[in-house]
């Protein structure tokens, strides 16, 4: 699908999706209590085939933080990107790991560093920083007096 | 003794002349530095985008076996110079400082790009760098870059020989070239 084509698949999919102009990707912005029923369709749906995960991350913006996911279909070869706005306060959002494997260390990565919880995931632990390591380095407003320069 | 007259110097020592060929008269010290400045045995150690420019100046086209630095050791047991190429992150330092003190006696360190001689790039606004590898273990020679090229690299492991070969301990490994040709 070109990108038109895919804007309008995927609209079809949740009346709440909006979208973002200019950009590499199609950028679809969704509501995170929606995503996990949204994700599954984009993997499982023939005309997707969103087989392939290549990013995943998260942003803070300082009044609220985002899921960022990058989607791939091999077959089709479309790739989409899908956000999705996340309280500061407590961030959680249902896990993509058990439909794309690789997100199983990328979700683990973005709870060390950013705080995300994924609800449902399997194996929730750190995956970089020390077991008793306290706040999140990736968020805007980390401190670290020791070992932190500021300039 | 300055670096251009270390290189020139192939063997420490003079020759005195006799009838039947000459006697070599030398001091045993020179001749262990000698030795050990032409086979200097690095360990396989690099955390990032230096470790290439590293692995460049191993390989053919740049070749640092030319100068005795050809057996790479993947065991620290049986290296003599670990060439920090990249950055030293916080979870890092404890295992370069083992690697460091595994090391069998004598050993050197070259702090290879900009990252391992000060934090470079991650200086500023980071929470998991460490400032300069001279934090964690003693270094003998810096070089600059980021990264640095082979010839730099090259350049740093040349002035490592010629501190050796002057015996000189490592607050005299200024770089004595310079001041001399102003």
């Amino acid at each position: 699908m070109n990108r038109e084509e895919l804007q309008s698949a995927i609209t079809a999919l949740n009346a709440d999706i909006t979208f973002e102009e200019g950009g590499e990707y199609l950028t679809a912005n969704i509501p995170a209590d929606a995503c996990r029923d949204i994700m599954q369709a984009l993997h499982n749906l023939p005309a997707f085939e969103m087989d392939y995960m290549f990013c995943l991350t998260c942003v803070d913006w300082k009044t609220h933080l985002t899921m960022v996911y990058h989607l791939e279909s091999r077959k089709h070869a479309h790739a989409v990107v899908i956000k999705s706005k996340l309280d500061r306060e407590n961030p959680e959002i249902e896990t993509l790991s058990d439909i794309w494997r690789t997100a199983e260390f990328l979700e683990r990565e973005v709870y060390d560093l950013f705080g995300v919880r994924f609800i449902h995931h399997s194996d929730l632990r750190r995956l970089l920083l020390t077991d008793d390591w306290e706040g999140y380095p990736l968020r805007k407003d980390y401190e670290d007096p020791i070992n932190m320069i500021k300039l | 003794m300055d670096v251009k007259d270390n290189q020139q110097q192939a063997f420490p020592g003079d020759v005195h002349p006799t009838a039947s060929g000459g006697i070599l008269v030398s001091k045993l010290d020179d001749v262990i530095n000698w030795a050990r400045s032409n086979s200097l045995w690095p360990l396989v150690f690099g955390t990032s985008c230096c470790a290439i420019e590293m692995m460049s100046t191993a390989s053919a086209k740049y070749d640092w076996s030319r100068f005795g630095f050809e057996v790479a050791r993947a065991t620290p047991r049986q290296a003599d110079v670990i060439i920090i190429a990249g950055t030293i992150v916080n979870k890092m330092a404890p295992v370069l400082k083992r690697l460091y003190d595994q090391m069998a006696d004598p050993k050197y360190v070259i702090a290879m790009g900009a990252c391992a001689t000060s934090g470079g790039p991650f200086f500023y606004n980071t929470y998991s760098v460490v400032k300069g590898a001279d934090h964690v273990i003693p270094v003998d020679v810096y070089v600059a870059g980021c990264p640095p090229r082979p010839e730099a690299l090259l350049h740093a492991l040349i002035t490592l020989q010629a501190k050796i070969k002057a015996g000189d301990k490592r607050e005299k490994i200024v770089i004595e070239k310079f001041v001399d040709s102003n």
